[in-house]
């Protein structure tokens, strides 16, 4: 049986809030052991060196400290520990046994061997019985080149085999996880790294072991699959090839692959990644770790959505004539642009220029830059309401970042959602969400739709009214968040696009400004913006947005940067549209001219997270056909209508973005808006929205399908198949005809 | 002795000696998924009776209430005697609804322990216990005459008439009167062949026999007839000074 952590202290998710006193600090944000590392420093010998650990760590981490390698399978730093699979033996002084260093503390004044002979025979004796179960798979298993088992083998496995079972080898049939993770239950070594990913940071509780000894497996006993959008970090965790990744099931193998750190761009948390290519194709994404924004995990969008880039790609210019796009020249379709701009009579604020979710920084600086010179003002967002001024305004910064950051959501002890769904608009802040729920008796509330959050929380309703009851006092969970010390406010990216938002934005303002000894403080603040949509944080930043007098105009000529969510009514009929993107999507469509540009693993780009975390994405592979980097267009663009830009290069560009904010130039760190500023920002949306009266729309949740929400994941196979088979609840086609019509569903 | 072999298998079991991967799988004894089944599926309703909820409750109600998930394995146990003596997948789920917690933990746990029966069982379900100490005292006749006189089946199945259930089990704890099989929840201990038979005679029959030592002890004595204790053992205040007395 496991020691798991989410059956000890907290009930399931889906049963609401029982409370725990947990024994654990809300400090403790330590990933180490079970025990939180707090209080002194303890000495102990490794080998012969002397260390000092923090009193709590595992035995393991003091060895690491000391710089001995100790072998491992089920151990993980950020999981539980469970103890099972010994590889990790060493030796310590006065004990008759070796001890499996990670489940032993490390204590102090002992004196640890890990390489003296006993340790060596021990380990080999634990691999030799890894082993004889395992099946000598490697040429055909995906895991090869990068398998624990396979590289711990090299060091520990004995050469010939002592294997005489008449009855065979253990034989374990293969379980169907979804579209996502491909199974060879042969080859799992029972580590329930995977069980314990799934039931402590995803909040599957769906996934565990069944049966005992040497039948014990890995599954969910019914038939069912892995519904996650964290699920495919149990394919890292794994440590063998039991678990692999379908979409990338012998496409290529690890030695063959090019890394590049990047960041992703899926949502606006700005994981960072690690994008594996081969020649021109991105074969797969991996998490790299980052302890402030994804620690070691990404979601299943920004793993496994880049499948989409290679279909439905803008490869060269179009051009419009009549009702067929024609390929044309950079030249012509750059010419045809500046005539459709002359042609269209469009003057000042008349040019529209609009920026999607997956617009980079430099690109909107650009575009901006050029608008403004043309005389417009008119610089609309991809969001519903977007072409009006956002309501928190972008005058200050902390009315529209994630203030607390992301890793300070750990130390919350109250956190009020509002009108979001973090599992969906942010599911690796969600973990942490839910990783402090298990360990802190943290107390959550909701008010919006809804939701499977994979945490419990108080429902406080889906309106304006819940917040004003809130705001007021009114319920148990006022009570509850007036207590306590560090209160988070996190507040969905969809209220300032609700009909509602300026009432709710004027309550959350004025209650903030009202606790602000609490709320807003030089250490903690709690009010927080949650951005779903990675190019959003930027384009506040660099102020895209529209004056109160452009969001009243009608646009002649509509510019739209990577825009594709918007609604093509919201495009007047007779309005020259340029489309400038990487996907034939819905701006595309709308376009008399697309401008074929780069998709994010193909351009060397600023992006800045909701905390306001600015990250420079990398460039993996080269853009496919013609297609150019977006600044480069945008720059060339203004040579050919006359109005040139004055950067020549990406360096020059930069430094326009340092004029336009320091921050942009600032890579991987965030900065905090002082106090006052940050009460000043309180005010502006207080006095801003004095007044607004509720009509009581009902919140929704802006993102109703996780796997597909924007061009590059509709384009995506395997987020097609996601969507059929955890949005739809279809059978997606993958597993075998037949299944999943008995799925026993509990 | 080699002639008797087919001419095929000698070669073969020669080069067995080098141990390629050739050798033929080993499926585990009981299934550690569930399959849906007619007679075993999530959608056949369960629940416990009056009776029974009211242990349940009490049972229930010794833990404190965030911890009321330890009464899952009571729990678990209510509910297969309830549902003639096997935990179905309904049973499962209908515990972990009770204690609120994800049915896979009520799965780990019915799986884990090879007293939960999830597959049906007949109306007697006789355990025969052959680990070593019983083994020594002749269990495996005992369990070859089991199997033979409820109709040649062999452990693990379960006689046409759905009467009985044989299964071997590892030891019972009481191996101070072995041989011995459990029937339902009753030990029949210090069996002989022609004891056994009489018992399952018994059962067939829908008598009970009696419980405990076949062979007329009382409990766990010296058969040969006790060599301490042999005399009354003195009450209190014997041999005490005579204030004591
Ligand atoms: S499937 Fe992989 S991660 Fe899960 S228990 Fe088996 S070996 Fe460990
Ligand atoms: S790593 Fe220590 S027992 Fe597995
Ligand atoms: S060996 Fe049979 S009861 Fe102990």
């Amino acid at each position: 049986m496991l020691r798991l952590v989410s059956t000890v202290s907290r009930p399931t998710s889906t049963g609401l809030l029982g409370k725990v006193v947990s024994t654990h600090t809300p400090q403790c944000s330590s990933a180490f052991s079970a025990t939180c590392s707090r209080g002194a420093d303890i000495t102990l010998t490794v080998d012969g060196k002397e260390v000092t650990v923090p009193q709590g760590s595992a035995l393991i981490q003091a060895c690491e400290a000391a710089g001995a390698t100790i072998p491992r399978f089920c151990y993980h730093d950020r999981l539980a520990i469970a103890g099972n699979c010994r590889m990790c033996l060493v030796e310590v002084e006065r004990s008759p046994k070796p001890v499996a260093s990670c489940a032993m503390p490390a204590m102090p004044g002992s004196k640890v061997f890990t390489n003296t002979p006993l340790v060596h025979e021990a380990r080999e004796g634990v691999m030799e019985f890894l082993l004889a179960n395992h099946p000598l798979d490697c040429p055909v298993c995906d895991q090869g080149g990068e398998c624990d088992l396979q590289d711990q083998s090299m060091r520990y496995g004995s050469d010939r085999t002592r294997f005489h079972e008449i009855t065979g080898k253990r034989a374990v049939e293969n379980k169907d996880m979804g579209p996502l993770v491909k199974t060879s239950m042969n080859r799992c070594i029972q580590c329930t790294r995977c069980v314990r990913f799934a039931n402590e940071v995803a909040g599957i509780e769906e996934l565990g072991t069944t049966g005992r000894g040497n039948d014990m497996q890995i599954g969910t006993y019914v038939e069912k699959t892995m519904d996650s959008e964290m699920s495919g970090n149990i394919v890292d965790l794994c440590p063998v090839g039991a678990l692999t990744s379908k979409p990338y099931a012998f496409h290529a193998r690890p030695w063959e692959l090019k890394n590049t750190e990047s960041v992703d761009v899926m949502d606006a948390v700005g994981s960072n990644i690690r994008i594996d290519s081969r020649g021109v194709q991105v074969m797969r994404i991996q998490p790299k770790t980052n302890d402030d924004v994804n620690e070691e995990w990404i979601n299943d969008k920004t793993r496994y959505a880049f499948d989409g880039l290679r279909f439905q790609r803008l490869t060269t210019p179009l051009v419009k004539q009549g009702d067929r796009f024609v390929p044309a020249t950079w030249e012509n379709a750059l010419t045809a642009i500046a005539e459709g701009l002359t042609a269209s009579g469009a003057k000042g604020d008349e040019i529209q220029a609009v920026a999607g979710h997956l617009a980079d920084t430099e690109a909107m600086v650009a575009l901006k830059d050029l608008v403004n010179r043309l005389g417009s003002d008119n610089l609309g967002l991809d969001q519903p309401g977007g072409n009006r001024p956002p309501i928190h305004g972008v005058d200050v910064r902390s009315n529209y970042l994630f203030n607390a950051t992301i890793p300070g959501v750990e130390k919350a002890d109250a956190i009020l959602l509002v009108g979001t769904n973090p599992r969906h608009e942010a599911a690796v802040l969600n973990s942490r969400i839910r990783k402090s729920w298990l360990h802190t008796p943290v107390e959550i509330a909701l008010i919006g739709e809804r939701a499977d959050t994979a945490y419990g929380y108080d429902y406080l309703g889906d309106s304006a009214k819940a917040l004003a009851d809130f705001v007021a006092g009114k319920g148990a969970f006022a009570d509850k968040f007036k207590n306590a010390k560090n209160p988070l406010i996190i507040v969905g990216s969809a209220l300032s696009e609700h009909p509602d938002g300026k009432s709710m934005y004027n309550d959350l303002a004025n209650f903030v400004e009202k606790n602000k000894e609490r709320l807003v403080t030089p250490t903690w603040n709690g009010f927080s913006v949650l951005q779903r949509v990675a190019s959003r944080p930027a384009a506040y930043d660099v102020g895209f947005v529209p004056s109160q007098r452009a969001s009243t105009t009608k646009p002649k000529f509509v510019y739209l940067l990577n825009a594709d969510e918007l609604d093509p009514a919201s495009i007047p009929q007779d309005a020259f549209v340029v489309y400038h993107g990487h996907h034939g999507d819905l701006g595309a469509q709308l376009a008399d001219v697309c401008l074929p540009a780069t998709a994010y693993t193909e351009k060397a780009t600023t992006w800045v997270n909701t905390e306001g975390r600015t990250q420079m994405g990398r460039a993996a592979v080269s853009a496919p056909g013609v297609a150019r980097e977006d600044w480069k267009i945008v720059r060339a663009l203004s040579e050919v209508i006359g109005t040139p830009l004055p950067y020549d290069d990406v360096l020059a560009l930069r430094d326009r973005l340092w004029e336009i904010s320091p921050t942009l130039v600032r890579y991987d760190t965030t900065e905090a808006t002082s106090v006052d500023v940050a009460l000043a920002g309180l005010k502006l949306i207080a006095s801003q929205t004095a007044g607004a009266k509720a009509v009581g729309t009902p919140l929704r949740r802006p993102i109703t399908n996780f796997y597909q929400t924007d061009p590059i994941s509709r384009a995506s196979v395997t987020m097609a198949q996601c969507t059929r088979a955890f949005v739809k609840g279809e059978n997606y086609g993958f597993s075998e005809v037949g299944k999943g019509s008995q799925a026993a569903f509990a | 002795m080699f002639s008797k072999l087919p001419r095929s298998a000698l070669p073969r079991t020669v080069a067995r000696s080098r141990f390629i991967s050739s050798t033929p799988s080993r499926n585990s004894d009981a299934l550690f998924v569930h399959r849906d089944t007619p007679y075993n599926n999530p959608k056949i309703a369960f629940e416990f009776d009056a009776e029974n909820m009211k242990r349940a409750q009490d049972i229930i109600s010794h833990y404190p209430p965030q911890y009321k998930k330890a009464a899952v394995i009571p729990l678990l146990d209510l509910g297969q005697r309830q549902n003639k003596g096997w935990t179905s997948i309904s049973v499962m789920n209908y515990v972990a609804n009770l204690l609120g917690m994800p049915p896979m933990r009520v799965y780990e746990v019915a799986t884990f322990y090879t007293m939960f029966n999830r597959e049906p069982i007949g109306e007697h379900f006789v355990q025969v216990c052959t680990t070593t100490p019983c083994q020594l005292r002749g269990s495996t006749e005992i369990l070859n005459t089991v199997c033979e006189h409820l109709g040649g089946i062999k452990p693990g199945q379960t006689t046409k008439d759905g009467k009985f259930t044989v299964v071997e089990v590892e030891c019972q704890g009481a191996c101070s009167n072995a041989p011995m099989i459990v029937v339902g929840d009753d030990f029949y201990e210090d069996l002989t062949p022609k004891s056994t038979k009489t018992i399952l005679d018994a059962f067939k029959k829908g008598m009970k026999p009696k419980p405990g030592p076949q062979s007329g002890r009382q409990t766990s004595e010296n058969s040969a007839g006790l060599t301490t204790l042999t005399k009354k053992p003195y009450g209190p205040g014997e041999f005490c000074q005579p204030e004591f007395q």
